[in-house]
């Protein structure tokens, strides 16, 4: 009885401290404006990305250099994303609301690789200048 | 086969925890978070005797058994420390340290005593193993409501340091896993042997790397709401 009743609230718990801990990760890039030249290359005209642009965007990142210091935030969401698309096909017969939250949340992760696409976009710049640099 | 996966996750354990130590000393962090430091150092040290106890005897054994979770046990005591060192920076404005200190020791004595109690009633039909499993549980669930607390107590003074609120998250992530499985291991203990045996030491690995994460990704001043999160989520 008490095994179960830990069972019950812990898996409880563990959900909700996970999407937080996600939705840590998440916070900081909400706050990043998407530059124009990424907006010109996604065809993203608006500060809302599509939920399901998540994996679009996830494979332009992986066309750009690593950074190096995004692999473990990029898997993480990417972890993240595919629990809320699981829980929201679900949920989306039976709790309606569940999946529209999951649906913002999703959003929420696209923006999130927008924005690392962003940022290795930004870096393969500044190698490429390097080495023009270098070789002039 | 079997051996590889604990190989790898032991080494990796190792690796993580040493790093967050190095990452701490680094930015001169080492007293001011010598609880989490102490912690990872003796998590470190527990593993590379784990990783001898697989050697010597085999992760089948009843040595490693042993082994795991007695050592599993000190290391949630220490965890305990860690968790009140938390607390303490969540309310050092309000100045109730020794209270949150007395609280905590209170807390794990009755744990200790719970266990013994529901041990004690089924001495006819229960090994001195079960006890371990039975207060590591039990444990691991004090670990879970106290970092709830904690998580509430962040929300509610409006706690902006986002480096202690990701540890919060990932330490509230740590201890609901593991709770569950050894709640799970008492519910079914057919499952423990296929599918638990690989998972509890996966999430050893878990506390580290969000940690080492946080630790090398989050700089010292990063502010951030944290009921901002739970807003988000409504």
């Amino acid at each position: 009885m008490i095994a179960a009743l830990i069972f019950v609230i812990s898996t409880a718990t563990l959900l909700q401290f996970f999407v937080l801990h996600c939705r840590a990760i998440l916070a900081h890039s909400s706050t990043i404006e998407l530059s124009d030249r990424v907006r010109d290359l996604t065809g993203i005209t608006n500060q809302h990305v599509g939920a399901g642009e998540f994996h679009r965007l996830l494979q332009l990142v992986r066309l750009c250099p690593e950074r190096g210091d995004d692999r473990k935030e990029i898997r993480v969401v990417r972890a993240y994303y595919a629990f809320l698309a699981i829980l929201g096909r679900a949920t989306q017969a039976i709790v309606p609301s569940i999946a529209t939250w999951t649906e913002t949340e999703q959003r929420c992760c696209s923006y999130f690789a927008a924005v690392a696409l962003d940022r290795r976009i930004s870096y393969s710049r500044d190698l490429f200048s390097q080495q023009v640099a270098d070789r002039l | 086969m079997l051996g590889s996966y604990f190989g790898a996750v032991c080494l990796a354990s190792i690796l993580l925890e040493c790093y967050v130590v190095v990452c701490s000393v680094y930015r001169r962090h080492f007293v001011s978070e010598l609880p989490i430091n102490i912690y990872m150092l003796s998590a470190a040290g527990v593993t590379c005797g784990l990783s001898f106890c697989i050697y010597r005897f085999g992760y089948s054994s009843r040595q490693y058994g042993y082994y795991y979770y007695y050592t599993d046990l000190l290391l949630t005591i220490l965890m305990f420390w860690v968790i009140i060192h938390f607390y303490q920076e969540v309310f050092k404005e309000m100045c109730v340290s020794r209270y949150v200190r007395v609280a905590a020791v209170l807390l794990l004595l009755a744990t200790a005593f719970f266990s013994y109690l529901v041990v004690h009633q089924n001495r006819n039909h229960l090994l001195t193993m079960r006890l371990v499993v039975e207060i590591g549980q039990n444990l691991y669930f004090i670990g879970v409501v106290l970092t709830y607390l904690l998580w509430g107590a962040v929300v509610k003074l409006r706690e902006t340091r986002t480096r202690l609120v990701q540890l919060v998250l990932a330490l509230g992530v740590y201890f609901s896993a593991t709770a569950c499985s050894y709640a799970i291991g008492n519910l079914f203990p057919h499952l423990y042997l296929p599918f638990l045996r690989y998972l509890l030491p996966a999430f050893g690995v878990w506390l580290p790397a969000a940690w080492a994460y946080t630790f090398t990704k989050v700089p010292d001043n990063a502010r951030m709401v944290a009921g901002a999160l739970l807003a988000r989520a409504r």
